[in-house]
């Protein structure tokens, strides 16, 4: 899916900082960023992910006003057809990064997906699985590729034990 | 601090506790800084009951994010050219995680010295959940 604006934003480093629990000055202090060898605020490496957050239509995310999968009053808010073994679940199998120039708070980020290979094996755990490579480069507002991310989801034909 | 060249051998390691009985909160805290919502992570009646797992999990990338922080203390900030991992055990509340860095290889690329790293997280059960592989700049 492909993400047009992604803002950096210290805030937005600050908590995703704090969820994985990484206290280093430079994610949360401009001050004592400027003491560091890259002299400003820099996100975590995995913080790319989070551009989810401004990706359109993106599917983890609830939309305003529409029925979503998690409970409420019900265990789940949208009943889906049983497609009888049941309980298979998208799974997330690899990410894989590379980073090639630096990324600070000011900076507006596009992502950019490109298509990558699908194949289908035997798993021990989970039936038959179905994996999915996507490819997602991140440029920033001067047109400069500073990450590309390489992710592996896969599909379980039933519940991983 | 950055590594030196000079000071790395082949076999070093550095390792970290990354999470000592990780919350459900604190995966709460990564599905709204990540936007990853799937009720998976954060909805115990909609993964036991509809899912048909025992509890909520933790996001894949919540583990590959922690064990990121023992990368970025051990290499340096902004230091890591590449970084990639692989998912192969659920994390789950309560888990304590512990992840390694492995040295692999030190050499130089286009006039630039780099150390390759072998990556391992692994679960109070000594159970690997996440493995990978990182590469970042090194002094000398």
């Amino acid at each position: 899916m492909a993400t047009e604006h992604f803002p950096i934003e210290a805030g937005h480093i600050m908590l995703f900082a704090r969820s994985v629990g990484d206290t280093n000055p430079i994610y949360y202090d401009a001050g004592a960023a400027a003491d560091t060898e890259p002299g400003h605020i820099i996100p975590p490496p995995t913080f790319v992910q989070s551009s989810a957050q401004f990706t359109e239509g993106y599917n983890l995310r609830p939309v305003i006003g529409e029925p979503w999968f998690g409970s409420g009053k019900e265990p789940t808010g949208i009943q889906r057809e049983s497609s009888g073994g049941g309980g298979g679940t998208g799974f997330h199998a690899e990410q894989h990064y590379e980073y090639h120039a630096p990324i600070q708070p000011g900076d507006v980020l596009k992502a950019v997906d490109k298509p990558g290979n699908s194949w289908e094996r035997e798993g021990r755990r989970g039936g038959t699985l179905k994996f999915n490579e996507s490819i997602t480069e991140y440029y920033n507002q001067d047109g400069v590729l500073v990450v590309t991310a390489r992710s592996v989801g896969v599909q379980t034909s039933r519940v991983v034990e | 601090m950055a590594l030196n060249k000079s000071d790395l051998n082949v076999g070093d390691q550095h390792s970290e506790q990354i999470v000592d009985n990780l919350t459900r909160t604190q995966i709460i805290q990564y599905a709204g800084a990540s936007g990853d919502y799937n009720p998976l992570h954060t909805d115990e009646i909609f993964t036991t009951e509809i899912a048909g797992y025992p509890t909520v999990f933790a996001h894949g990338m919540l583990t590959m994010g922690m064990t990121g922080k023992m990368l970025t203390n051990y290499v340096g900030d902004g230091r890591l050219t590449k970084y990639g991992v692989r998912f192969v055990a659920q994390v789950w509340p309560g888990d304590s995680l512990t992840s390694t860095a492995t040295v692999e290889a030190i050499r130089e690329e286009d006039g630039v010295s780099l150390v390759d790293l072998a990556v391992s997280t692994v679960n109070q059960d000594g159970t690997e959940v996440v493995k990978g592989s990182a590469t970042a700049r090194v002094d000398g």
